[in-house]
Parts: structure tokens; sequence; C-alpha cells
């Protein structure tokens, strides 16, 4: 490939000059004229029947124009659709129950959100309590409180899967290891809540809901018939900038429809921004799961089978695109390694804890740590060193591309050098000899290796793996498929150009990156391209697809845009040679012109070429289209819908992370130090490396702090007990880690720049990667970590205990 | 309830004057009555930083604090750290090092580290963080704020801080 | 989360702090530096009728030293504090230990007769007070009284200040030559309370230990004295067997609960590192081993 001029670059940001100046427009910034404000009362129990709710005094406080409960909900609006076949009831509010502590109940529209809270404490609720279930195992039990009576089963769904024959290869194994795991609900909370505002005309129908949500925009069908209006009358803007997300943001919907439904009954523009306290109790966060999983392997280490069956606990109510947290990653639930017989036992339960949605890394954190800590085990249990173990089951790089057992295609990739290249710059050599001194002096030093397959570009039929293969096989179902994304280049009448996206990005720098490949296909500057998101449904070419989660937009966007690119140029080439009188074949654009491909002149420039076309379209022929505009929806050929065996190959692009980390735990504190932290990707091309290692940086981050700090922790009553920032402990700038970043790059066959997601990175690996650290360090007192997250004062109980059992 | 009373301040240099009832807090004051909203609330109970000022000088947090209380002060918000159209020192390191990404705590972490550099113009990378650890960032994992602070750090005149 | 409507008060001076504290007894809360309020406020897990802020009133702010003493007025931010030096001085424990309170911004209006007043029992300052035996000066309309920091401390967030009292002074013995000081926290991030946090104070004389200050925070409901260990070490001289058997005494005498964060075993098991830690660390800055 050529030399690049921008793609590869470290380009500095287009969006940083407004933020870095207080000028950025997030929702509680958005100017709209004559809002009222929404307060919101949220459910005290975790499980209570709603007896009686009088708002009359609400109604009547000092500045409040309307009151919105559960009767309303229940009669003005449908519960949601759901991904499963339990007719699970979610509405937008509390109607007959309250199944988490902070669910809606009542809502409150008043002059400011002060008046509104006041308002709030004159509503009466009568509840009764009910036995409440928190613990995902607990409450899949047959005799626990049930959530949902008429689903009969706190069992959301459940999937039983059998790749190849794992049944023989247990029994054929020399060897298995086997653990139960216990991942916590963790939350990647960013520091913008959610927000909502919503305004209805009545005279035309349309109800426009601005919020920072971050998509997937199938969520609109389900809001307009939540919201029981026509599609084409519900307009969703997300405004320009989004203060974070990690996934949470797609979960901003249900409040979608509250809003909507208030603007829409009051008759009043509503402006809702929660508060952190809500947040935490009520937004949304990653599944707490139980597992159990276990390897079958020979003598020499090679791994043969996997087996594994987990609870996801999607808390009171299972919300869209849930069940996602236990199937997205099924196209590389092998993760990197050649083993081909598998079975899953698949549970997804609700219990009386806040609904669940994506968060960074979905439903691969949990997957990773399970694994690359049975590899540790195995490792172990084979007296094989870690590293080897895995160096023996990769996946060789001229395998690519792979078809998993389960139906992932992995596109490209050499994991044995990415691996090796991990180890190298660790000095994982260096670190053992470290380790073997530290022993001798009693003191707990651990090296941990993790390696994972990071997906990227969901495929969004990977969700109807949820459904039985017999009810996908039946006449009349819809199959579910595709990962597609839209983007229009428009030459102005001066030779500027401009981008149009629909993409809903939260920091990660779209514009810059989409600037970088425009200005690269028409070898322009990057001055002259000018790149706009602000996700608008009236406005913007979109599909149930679109929106910004799965680390999709480095892959799906950034490959749209080259190709609106290249279908701009071509049609500028064709209009050019009319006006040169020359073929068509004898040109080509580059360096901002059409000119001979042979070089020389006579050339034209974009800006002469746009002006010819703007300023006098009559001097094209009527057959020839007298715009310069192209628009490019870019998809995947191989994002197909599950197959009849389950196999689906659930994203598009897969990169490659190794991970190496030393850490030393303290024996009088137990609290662990991160002395050492190297991670090597792959994510094909890499687009921009500023961007890239910011994602990877911040995804580390919040891996650590799933592992080391955070856990959105309940009490046996459902009481939830962190719903502060004082309690919710996500780690600072004391806590970060230095983090040494390498990339190789084994660019994707099926994008057109070669490149890969890499948003969700180490955010997957980090919890593995930890885990297998301090198992390690603590070794000679055989502790393993099969729990997150790591604690001081757990594991100061763990080091007592196997002390105690030691002597 | 008590009455609403007149405030004047001064903002960014300027003089401005509103109203507000005394449960108001000053963040939402400068929000909502001056049209300052590059302040920014992410937790309102003192953690998350992203509601950091400077008033008189020192950084603070203006959702702990009553817009009445604010009366007669002196405050610097986002808005005026750069100045004559220049960014500040502080502003142009972020943006060179990448330490910011959706930018919402960026208000907090730029009058953070402003105040830092006045009081030790030479911080080293422990004192860099322990004064990060004031705010609460969820994207960049911090490594590249704090590069940028140490850049802007060694860019300034030692004895001003500005 | 928006505070709740209250009646402002913010008189200039004292007196008409003292006239409204009668008045409304206990209806009305004293804002001094709000760090605490404020969030409890916001919450509304406080709704007190009033709130007489005393940010105004000139005079309640200064740190003054008086022959082996440092009298600190109540709303003395945390950060003058800090970077006093004659905090520093003769008091470097204090000064060591407010640098972990909350974060400079926090420190810029926190004040520590506020601290002290809301007596949050893994706080620094209360645990400070408890070592040195502090002194603090209550006044009401009716007159002042001095109270020691051991009756001062209640229980959990309640002092022994009368609801028409208001603490107006906080006074220091200022450290004694020849000794060495040291705070121990342990948090589970920088800025946050202690899941255990030891403060301690030694006075030297050869191998013999002349006082003993060690108080613990962060393991009942108020900070603790660490009086048995403080016995061991002034008995036993400054050697590391000493040193332990007073750390296993300063766990002994806890009695902490278990909440989110901590076990009350490690919590008590903490108490016996950080006491020893402390300790150690005290011993070699009162012998110059390290500043």
């Amino acid at each position: 490939m050529a030399a690049h001029r921008f793609i590869g670059q470290p380009v500095k940001r287009v969006e940083d000059m407004p933020l870095l100046t207080g000028r950025g427009l997030f929702i509680a910034d958005l100017p709209v004229a004559n809002p009222r404000h929404a307060a919101i009362l949220r459910a005290p129990y975790a499980h209570a029947r709603i007896v009686s709710i009088d708002a009359s005094r609400a109604l009547n406080a000092p500045g409040v124009h309307g009151v919105i409960t559960s009767e309303d909900v229940a009669k003005l609006t449908r519960p949601f659709a759901v991904g499963v076949r339990a007719p699970v009831k979610y509405y937008c509010m509390a109607t007959d129950k309250a199944r988490f502590v902070g669910e809606p109940v009542a809502l409150v529209v008043a002059d400011d959100r002060y008046l509104a809270e006041d308002a709030l404490e004159l509503i009466d609720v009568e509840y009764e309590p009910l036995p409440a279930v928190t613990d995902p195992t607990r409450a899949a039990a047959p005799d626990a409180p049930l959530l949902h009576e008429e689903v009969g089963t706190n069992i959301a769904c459940r999937r039983k899967m059998t790749y190849g024959d794992p049944r023989r290869a247990f029994e054929e194994a020399d060897v298995v290891v086997g653990a139960e795991f216990k991942f916590p609900k963790i939350s990647s909370t960013p520091i913008e809540t959610y927000g909502v505002v919503a305004s209805y005309e009545p005279g035309s129908g349309v109800l426009t809901i601005w919020a920072n949500f971050m998509g997937p925009f199938i969520l609109h069908s389900l809001l307009a018939r939540a919201l029981n209006i026509a599609e084409n009358r519900l307009r969703l803007i997300v405004p320009p900038d989004i203060g974070g997300s990690y996934g949470i943001k797609t979960s901003v919907f249900p409040y979608m429809a509250l809003i909507g439904l208030a603007a829409m009954k009051i008759g009043t523009t509503v402006r809702w921004i929660e508060d952190r306290r809500e947040h935490l109790l009520a937004a949304s966060s990653g599944t707490d799961r139980a597992a159990y999983r276990e390897l079958a392997a020979r003598k020499d280490g090679t791994i043969l089978a996997m087996r594994a069956r987990w609870l996801d606990n999607v808390g009171g109510y299972i919300r869209s695109p849930e069940p996602g947290c236990s199937f997205r990653p099924i196209g590389n639930w092998v993760g990197p390694y050649r083993l081909q017989h598998l079975e899953i036992d698949a549970g997804v339960v609700m219990s009386n804890k806040c609904p669940t949605g994506p968060n960074r890394g979905y439903g691969c954190g949990h997957l990773y740590f399970e694994i690359e800590r049975l590899v540790d085990m195995l490792a172990e249990k084979l007296g094989i060193d870690p590293a080897e173990l895995r160096r023996r089951n990769l996946i060789q790089p001229n395998e690519f591309p792979y078809r998993t057992p389960t139906g992932g295609l992995y596109d490209s990739g050499d994991y044995p050098a990415a691996l090796e290249r991990a180890l190298k710059i660790a000095d994982y050599g260096e670190l053992r000899r470290e380790q073997a001194k530290a022993r001798e002096q009693g003191r707990f030093f651990g090296v941990g290796v993790a390696l994972a397959v990071d997906p990227s570009v969901s495929n969004m039929g990977y969700i109807s793996v949820a459904l039985d293969p017999e009810v996908r096989g039946r006449p009349g179902y819809l199959p579910k498929s595709g990962a597609t994304e839209a983007v229009s280049v428009r030459v102005d009448p001066l030779g500027k150009i401009n981008v149009i996206l629909g993409s809903t990005p939260q920091g990660q720098g779209h514009r810059t990156i989409i600037a970088q490949v425009v200005a690269e296909e028409f070898g322009v500057s990057l001055d002259d391209v000018t790149v706009t998101d602000e996700m608008d449904t009236f406005t913007r070419l979109w599909s149930v697809s679109s929106g910004s989660y799965s680390s999709r937009f480095a892959t799906v966007g950034a490959s749209a845009a080259a190709v609106a690119a290249r279908k701009l140029k071509a049609k500028l080439v064709k209009q050019a040679a009319y006006l040169m009188e020359m073929p068509e074949e004898a040109l080509e654009f580059a360096d901002g012109q059409v000119r001979p491909r042979a070089g020389g002149e006579p050339a034209l420039t974009l800006k002469d070429l746009a002006g010819r076309v703007h300023w006098n379209a009559s001097a094209l022929p009527e057959s020839m289209e007298p715009g310069l505009e192209a628009t490019a929806v870019f998809g995947f050929p191989e994002a197909k819908s599950p197959d009849a065996t389950d196999r689906v190959n659930s994203s598009n692009t897969y990169g490659f992370i190794a991970e190496v980390m030393a850490v030393e735990v303290d024996p009088d504190t137990a609290a662990v130090k991160i002395l050492r932290y190297v991670s090597v990707h792959d994510a094909g091309t890499i687009i921009n490396p500023l961007i890239a290692e910011g994602q990877i940086l911040g995804g580390a981050l919040h891996g650590l702090g799933g592992a080391l700090y955070e856990e959105l922790a309940y009490d046996e009553d459902g009481q939830q007990l962190c719903a502060s920032f004082m309690d919710y402990l996500v780690p600072t700038a004391s806590d970060a880690p230095q983090l040494q970043i390498e990339h190789l790059i084994s660019p994707s066959p099926f994008t057109p720049l070669g490149s890969k997601g890499l948003g969700e990175a180490s955010s997957m690996t980090a919890p593995a990667v930890v885990a297998n650290a301090v198992s390690d360090a603590l070794k000679p007192l055989e502790i393993e970590i099969t729990e997150l997250p790591i604690t001081p004062s757990k594991l100061w109980q763990m080091i007592e205990q196997a002390r105690s059992r030691k002597s | 309830m008590s009455l609403r009373r007149k405030i004047r301040l001064e903002v960014n240099g300027e003089t401005r004057e509103g109203w507000a009832e005394p449960r108001k807090l000053l963040v939402d004051f400068l929000r909502e009555e001056l049209g300052l909203t590059g302040t920014h609330v992410g937790c309102e109970h003192g953690i998350c930083g992203a509601c950091t000022i400077l008033i008189n000088g020192e950084a603070v947090r203006s959702c702990l604090m009553l817009a009445v209380q604010a009366d007669g002060a002196e405050l610097i918000t986002v808005e005026g750290l750069a100045a004559g159209g220049k960014l500040h020192p502080l502003q142009e390191a972020f943006r060179e090092h990448h330490a910011l990404q959706c930018g919402f705590c960026t208000p907090g972490m730029l009058l953070t580290a402003y105040d830092l550099l006045r009081v030790n113009p030479s911080p080293n990378e422990e004192e860099i963080r322990e004064a990060l650890s004031a705010v609460l960032c969820r994207c960049t994992g911090y490594l590249t704020i704090i590069k940028a602070v140490r850049s802007a750090a060694r860019r300034l005149p030692a004895d001003t801080g500005k | 989360m928006k505070p709740p409507a209250f009646e402002y008060h913010d008189p200039v001076e004292l007196e008409p702090v003292l006239e409204l504290l009668r008045r409304y007894q206990s209806e009305a809360k004293i804002l001094a530096g709000g760090q605490s309020l404020l969030a409890l406020l916001n919450f509304r897990l406080t709704r007190p009728a009033a709130l007489i802020d005393i940010n105004r009133i000139t005079g309640l702010s200064y740190i003054k030293e008086k022959p082996g003493w440092l009298y600190l007025g109540a709303t003395t931010r945390q950060r003058a504090i800090e970077f006093s030096p004659l905090v520093r001085e003769k008091l470097p424990l204090l000064a060591e230990a407010t640098r972990l309170i909350g974060h400079l911004p926090t420190r810029t209006r926190g004040t520590i007769g506020g601290s002290l007043a809301h007596s949050d029992p893994a706080a620094e300052y209360p645990v400070v007070l408890t070592a040195l035996d502090g002194e603090l000066v209550a006044r009401a309309e009716s007159g002042e009284r001095v109270l020691k920091a051991g009756e001062f401390f209640q229980g959990l967030m309640t002092t022994a200040l009368a609801p028409d009292e208001m603490l107006v002074e906080v006074r220091l013995p200022a450290m004694p030559a020849g000794s060495g000081w040291a705070f121990e926290e342990f948090s589970r991030r920088h800025g946050d309370f202690a899941i255990v946090g030891v403060a301690a104070q030694l006075s030297v004389e050869g191998e013999r230990c002349a006082s003993a200050r060690l108080a613990a925070a962060g393991v009942g409901p108020v900070p603790l004295r660490l009086e048995s260990a403080e016995q061991a070490l002034k008995q036993g001289g400054l050697n590391q067997r000493t040193i332990a058997e007073a750390a296993a005494r300063a766990a002994e005498q806890t009695q902490p609960t278990s909440d989110l964060h901590a076990s009350a075993e490690y919590r008590r098991h903490l108490t016996r590192v950080l006491t020893e830690r402390a300790i150690n660390r005290a011993l070699e800055r009162a012998r110059g081993t390290r500043s």
C-alpha cells in the first residue's frame, strides 16, 4: 500500500477545541425553548406490589405542571418488545409491581428541578413489600420469589448448545480442570449521566426526543411501538457531545419513552437530567454471573474441549439488547484457541436488581476471565509454563480466515507473534527470575498472561440465537442479520468537502477519524473536510444497526466513508471526463484533482470541478446526475443470521489482544500493586494511533476497575449499597498503572482500509490478566482467584484462610 | 421558603449579576442564570470533580457551594482559561497529548491542574496523580492527562502558574 | 439531587449566630466549609429549617501560637492548615493528616471546626485531636466551655455540643522537642475516608519512649485512643518486640464493624499493621533518620 498522508498519523482531534474551552454541547447544555423539568419518584423496595399512588398533593404543589404515574403508563404505553420468548412486560415505569430499588413509579414536571424534587415528596405511594431475590443462582431456583407471574419462572431464557463432540473429547482427555466463577455487576458509569428532552407538536403529531443515546437504533422501532406512535412521527436527535457511555447509554431508552410520554400528556417541553444517585441505582450495568466452566486437555497441553454453564443476571426485566450478555461473543467463544468441541448451557435470569445492558467489553470480560483463569489452572496441573501452554493451542497465522466451531469467521491475525511480542516487551523470562527471588524472600510476586480475540461490529443477527433453532425455523419467522453504517460525502460549490455521519460518538473522535479517511481519499488537506455527526433520525440515513457500540466505528463507519469517497471520486471523474472531453478511463482522481492517469495536464481541481457543476448544471448532459454527492451504506456479507446448528458469525472483524502483567501483593494489607502491564493489540490498520491508544488506556482501566474496585453491591433484601461515588469506587489517577502498548497490524481483508475495532479492547482482558497475576503471586498459598472484584478485605481473608489451612 | 437574593460576582474578569434562592447550588447558578455551561455536573456530592472552578484563585467544587456564598467572589471557569483567544498551556498540552476523549470531565481536570501548578509549579508524577485524583475520568485511563499536566508544568513560568 | 428549601442566615458576627442557635435549637445547622453538609443536603438526607452560614464571620479563621499550644479558629480552612509553615513546624502530624482529607479542592472550603463537629469516625481530624488530647472551645449565648477530645466525641457522628452551642476554637498541644510523628492510613483510593487510620506522635529519650500518643480511626463509632498500646511502649521501650506488642494491643482494643468495603476482622488486622507502621515511621523521624 502506498504511504499515507493522514491514515496512521497521530492527527490531533477536531473535537478538542470546543471541549477545552467550555463550548461543548452536551444534552444538559442544549438550548431548548421553555423547557419544564422532570424529577422521578423511585421505588424504595426491591420487590413490592404498588397498591395505590396518590399524586393529588404533588399536583397542587408550587410550580408543578403535571404528574405521570403508573396508571398513565399502563393506559397510554405498551411494554417494550423483549429479545426472548418469555412474556416479560417491561414498561418505561413500574405499573403493577416495583422489581428493583430505584425503579420509576411516578414523575413530576415542574418549573425547575428543585421544585420538581419538592413535589416528589408529596406523592403518596402505598406498597406491599414482597420477598426479594438478588443472587442469580437463588433466583433460578424453583422456590425463589417470582418477579413476573405471567412468565412463571425467573429464567428469561436458557439455551443448551453443542458444537463438535464435547462428550467424547472429555472422555478421551488426559486431564480436566474446572472451576466455579463469579463475575460482579459493574458499570462503566460515564461522568455525564443520562439526559432526555422531549417536545411534542400536536399539529404534525411529531414527537421529538433529544437524548444522549448511543444506539443501536433498533430501539427507535421499539420506542415508537411502546409510545403508540407511527415510526415516521418519532424523531430522535443526539446532541453534538455525549459525555462518555461505554455501552451504558444504550439503556437510556426507557427514559426516552417516559419523558416522551410526559411531553405528550402534559403538553410541554420536558427536560430530565438524571442525577448520580439515580444513575447508580437504576441506569444500567453489565450482568453479574455465576458460572461453572471446565477444560479438557491432553497431557501435552493440547486443549480439546470446553464445557460451560452460566447464569447471567439481567435484573428486574430482560431489556433489549439482552440477552446479548450471554451471546454477544458466540462467534469467539473459543477465544484464540484451536479447540473444536464445545458444550454450552447459557441461562439468563431475572432478579431484584437494576436491569442490565451493554457495558464495555459486553460479555467478553466474563468470557475471558473464565477461560484464561482455567488455562492457567491447566498449566499448573500439567506443570507447563502458562505462556507455553497458550503457545501450543493458538490458531496459526496460515489458518486465516479461520472458521470457529461456533460459526465465527476470524478475518486475520498472527496470534503467536503478538503473544511473543508481549512476552518480550514484558521481559517475561526476567519477570519469572524476579519471581523466584521474591518467593525465596517470602514475597507475593506474580506474573499473569491473558489473551483474547477482540470482536468488533456486532452482527445484529447474533441475538436471535436466544431463540431455539426450532422457533427460528418456523414459517413466518423473519431472520435477523446485518451490521451497516451509512456515510454521505458531498462537495460544496467552492470545492470543500462535507461528510455526514449517522454515528453517535461519545468521545471516540469520529469526526477526526473520518476527516483523515476522506482527506486521504481525495488528497486534500484536513481543513478542507468538515464532518458532522449529530444523529437525527429525520435527516440521517440509518438502519436498525446504526449507533456507536460494539467497537464498530473504525471498521464499519470508516469503511462507509472510504467507499462513499471512492464513489464520489468516480462520479467526479465521469463528470470531468465529459467536461474535459477525454475518455473516463484515461483519468483518475488524485491529490485533489481529476487528471490524466499518465500524468501531466490538463487537470481539473476539485474547486474548478465543483464550480462548474454547481454553478452551471446545464454543462452536463441530461443523462448525467448533476449532484456532487455520494452515499455509501457499508455492510458485511459475512454477517448472516444464525444457522440451524446455532453457528453464527456474531461479529465482523476480530482483533487480538495479548497482555502480560506483574503484580505484588502486600502480605500485611493484601493490597495489590501492579508493577508491570504490557498490552499488545492487533486491530488491523490503525487510522489514528493517538485515538487508538486512548481507547486502549481507557478500556484497560475499566477492566481493572471491575477487577479490583467496582461492584454494584446489594444486600439480601435487594437494597443497593453504592448509590454514590463514595461507595461505588471508580479508579482515580492515583490508581492507574503504567501501561505499555504496542500494535501489530494484520489488516482485515473484509474492510477497504484493513481496519478493525478496538474500542472495548483491554476492558475484556484486564480482569483476566490481573486475576491470573494475583493467583500466580499467591501460588505458595494455593489461592486461585475465581471471583471479582479482588478487594483487599476479601483477599486478606483468603490469605488468612490459606495460611491456617497450611499450618 | 427563603426569598431570592441578588448575587453579584466577577466571573472570568467580568462583573455578573443574577438572582438565586438560597438553596440554589453555585453550579446551577453558573449554568442556568449566567449561561456558563462549560462547568459540568457529574455527581452533586463532591466526588467526581467535574464542576470544579476557581474561586479567588483556588479550586473548589461548585456543587458543594450555594450560589449565595459566592456573592462578591472572583470566579474563573473553563470559559475563562484561554486569554485573548490563546489557549492556556494546560489546554494546549491536553490537546497535544490526547488528554480528553468525551471532554465531560475536562473542565474540572483543567482547573484542578491549574490549582496544582499554582501551589506546586514543578510537581513530580506522584504529586500530579494525587492532585488529579480529585477528578474522575472514565475515558482516558488518566495516563495521558498526567503526561499533559507534566508537559504544561514545563512550559509554564515557574512563579505564576499562568 | 437538589437541596430542600431552608431559611438562610449569613451573619458577619458571632453573636447573631448564637442567638439563632438558641432560637432554632436543633432545627438549624451551621454551614462551615459545607463539604459534607452540602452533599447531605443535596441527597436530602438532612433537612434543617435553617442554615446558619458562618463563612462571612471575620475573626474565626486563624492559626495562633500560644506557649506549648496552637489555637485554630473554627473556620480555618484545611487548605490554610496544609500550607501553614507554623503548623508544619509545631504540629507536623496535623499537616500530614490534612493532606489525607479529601482532595485539594475540598480542602479549599473544608474547615477544621466543620470536620470535628461533623465527627465522622473515619475522618482524619477527630483522630488527631484524640491522639493529642486536644481541646475544643464551645460557645453559647450563656457562655463558653472547654471540652477535651475524649469527652467531645460521644457516638456515631454525635458530639457533646449542645444544640445552642457552636464550636469556635480548636486547641492542640505543640509537638515536644525530640518527637516524631506519623499518620498511617489505608483506604481503597486516595482521598477516600480511611478504612483504618492511625495517628502517632512519640517522644524519645534514648531507647526510652517518654510519651506516646496513638489513636485510630475507622474502628468504632468514635476515634479510639490506643491507650494500651501507648502503655506498652512507655513500659517496654522502643524495640521491635515491644512495638509489635503495642500494635497487637491496639488491634485488641478495637471494636470495628463490617461494611461494604471491609470486614470487622480486616479492620482489626489493619489496626495492628498500621499501628506498627506508624510507630516505626514516627520513631525514625524522632531519631532523625527520616524527614
